[in-house]
């Protein structure tokens, strides 16, 4: 079983501290956790970071894995790449990293099968300049799977696809979860899905973590005024689903203030 | 998500990659023919044209030939026959390799003006005797040019890592190092010796005349040198091509690759351009008939952008003796002249799409 938790943790980003002082409890193999908060709140720079890819104080404690460096993999939000290879040939890159030119029968079994199973083999000899924003994003997540990872961190995966295709994706990864003993980490502000789909929620803002727990205790109508500075519900649909009913944009303090010339 | 367990799709896609792979193969190996004929033809054509049957054998078992033969073939037209394929392919790669890591289709060592320092070194050497490394006296012209180039190159990198630089600073950036070192190489004409002066006009038409064996080994020992370094990060070079960010995810070091890639680039770009002088547009044309022809994947796009430069400086060279008989033109000439309508074609396409 693996585990992850991160111990004071913080992220250069050039020379300035943006992220700090995030520490959580231990998330173990089998959870997907919501990593929530605004714009620019430093989601990618905590990713970034926990990947290895940013430098900064504090530790990512990790256990139970075998892969070093590549226990945790990294899907970074689109990249707009007009590289001259096909999707296959971006898969196989991927999985490649590192090892030798041959290319052998189980990296391709492997490639054709997280293809599949994302339903992205009709495009598999398409260029990647020739993908729609969405499709991309699919090829994004073959290429992350391909790597095998035992914690996988997603920046914003399903930003750019439709409801069905949003719907396809998260599924997936549910089960992926599961059967593959992994641990993923989701940038995510569809906070619906979020409470659909994964077990745990971290709350960023603004560099500092916010709040972390079981999703459905960290979604809260507060949090929702406070971080998001939204007006809304949180109510069980008819089949007792949690949903978030946004009423309206919360009025600042300023703004809610009597005096104020333009109030009505 | 496709639950069912589709075996065919997967063997589909495997069979599909694999097919994809050897077509490529045979596209690298049909280059390595047309190579082999254009080197032969090169030999065969000249003031005096032979059979190439007899400089096949020529080349083969040169016993077997009569003296005039062999010293035409071994001791006069082999030499500048190699040097247009050796210079053809490490130009050729050199373009590749910028193109790759500064994601920038106009890239190459003459558009970006590392050419041009290369001269403006090699001039240093020529007209003034100043060698810019003190003990490096015995090999002054190349050994200048290739630090300058270094110079160019160093520049054009920095530059580019820099925030918010885009593919546009980058060309604006090349054709101001093109400017800059053309004034000085004017400058330092302006006051050479007339022998100097014709030596470096010379020199700067870029004519494969100039070829020796001595010239052919060190240009060939830098191509020897650079490939296996490139090699040896074909997957990561090819990751570059999908976003910094990305790569990085792969696990690429990339600012590490990027300047290794750039200081090899300045070797590969340098040394023949200080022995044969500037031939410009192979950098820049061989890489976009590789990419062309087999994409980027680096394991099948480095040998095909060296042998596509290879073939196509091989191929000016039979053209820049075919021209007027008996007359040997200077091969810069010819690469310019064809490579300025592909220049041209290429920005023109470049409008359309985003490359």
């Amino acid at each position: 079983m693996v585990t992850i938790a991160l111990n004071d943790l913080g992220a250069y980003y050039g020379r300035r501290l943006t992220v700090s002082g995030i520490t959580t409890p231990t998330f173990t193999s089998g959870e997907i956790v919501a990593v929530i908060g605004p714009n620019a709140a430093g989601k990618s720079t905590l990713f970034k970071r926990m990947a290895g890819l940013l430098h900064g104080p504090g530790r990512v404690h990790v256990e139970g894995s075998d892969k070093g460096k590549r226990a945790i993999s990294y899907m970074p939000q689109d990249t707009s790449a007009n590289a001259v290879l096909t999707v296959y040939e971006s898969i196989l890159l991927a999985r490649k990293q590192g090892s030798s030119w041959k290319v052998s029968d189980g990296d391709l079994t492997l490639i054709d099968s997280v293809m599949n199973a994302i339903d992205i083999t009709d495009i598999a000899f398409r260029n990647l300049g020739e993908l729609s924003g969405g499709q991309r994003q699919l090829v994004g997540i073959a290429q992350t799977l391909v790597r095998e990872p035992d914690i996988l961190l997603m920046d914003e995966p399903t930003s750019a696809l439709d409801l069905h295709r949003q719907m396809e994706v998260l599924d997936f990864m549910r089960q992926v979860v599961r059967t593959r003993d992994m641990i993923v980490f989701i940038a995510i502000h569809d906070l619906n899905q979020a409470m659909r789909f994964t077990d745990k929620a971290m709350v960023i803002e603004r560099g500092a973590l916010r709040g972390v727990g079981p999703t459905d205790e960290v979604i809260t109508q507060q949090l929702l005024r406070d971080v998001y500075r939204i007006d809304a519900r949180i109510e069980a649909c008819s089949r007792g689903q949690l949903q978030i009913i946004v009423d309206s944009v919360a009025k600042s303090a300023d703004q809610a203030k009597p005096s104020a010339p333009k109030a009505a | 998500m496709a639950t069912a367990t589709a075996d065919a799709v997967v063997q589909e896609g495997r069979g599909l990659y694999r097919a994809l792979a050897w077509r490529r193969i045979l596209i690298i190996a049909g280059f390595a023919v047309a190579l082999t004929l254009s080197f032969t033809v090169d030999i065969a054509w000249g003031p005096a044209r032979y059979a190439l049957l007899d400089v096949a054998t020529a080349i083969v078992s040169p016993a077997s030939v009569s003296d005039k033969i062999r010293v035409v073939v071994w001791d006069i037209r082999m030499p500048m026959a190699l040097m247009a394929i050796i210079t053809g392919a490490s130009l050729s790669l050199a373009g590749a390799q910028m193109q790759t890591i500064l994601a920038n289709p106009l890239a190459s060592p003459f558009t970006l003006g590392i050419s041009a320092a290369a001269s403006f070194g090699a001039a240093i050497a020529i007209v003034a005797g100043v060698s810019i490394i003190p003990f490096a006296t015995n090999f002054m012209v190349p050994v200048n040019a290739f630090v300058m180039a270094l110079v160019a190159t160093l520049i054009i990198h920095f530059i580019s890592q820099a925030r918010g630089v885009t593919v546009q600073t980058v060309v604006l950036l090349g054709i101001a190092l093109v400017f800059t070192f053309n004034a000085l190489l004017a400058f330092l004409q302006y006051v050479a010796s007339e022998q100097a002066l014709q030596s470096v006009v010379f020199w700067t038409m870029g004519s494969l005349t100039k070829a020796t064996w001595e010239k052919i080994w060190i240009t060939t020992a830098v191509l020897v040198f650079a490939l296996p370094l490139f090699a040896r990060h074909a997957w990561a070079l090819t990751a570059i091509r999908l976003g910094e960010d990305k790569a990085a995810s792969f696990g690429v070091n990339v600012r590490r690759i990027r300047l290794e890639t750039m200081l090899i680039v300045a070797l590969l770009a340098a040394v023949p351009v200080s022995f044969v002088g500037t031939i410009g547009f192979v950098g820049l044309v061989g890489p976009h008939v590789a990419r062309m022809l087999v994409g980027e994947d680096q394991r099948f796009f480095l040998p095909t952008s060296i042998m596509a430069g290879a073939l196509l400086l091989s191929a000016t060279s039979v053209v820049s003796k075919s021209i007027l008989p008996g007359v040997v033109f200077p091969i810069g000439i010819i690469t310019a002249l064809v490579g300025v309508p592909f220049f041209f074609s290429l920005i023109l396409s470049n409008v359309r799409r985003s490359w």
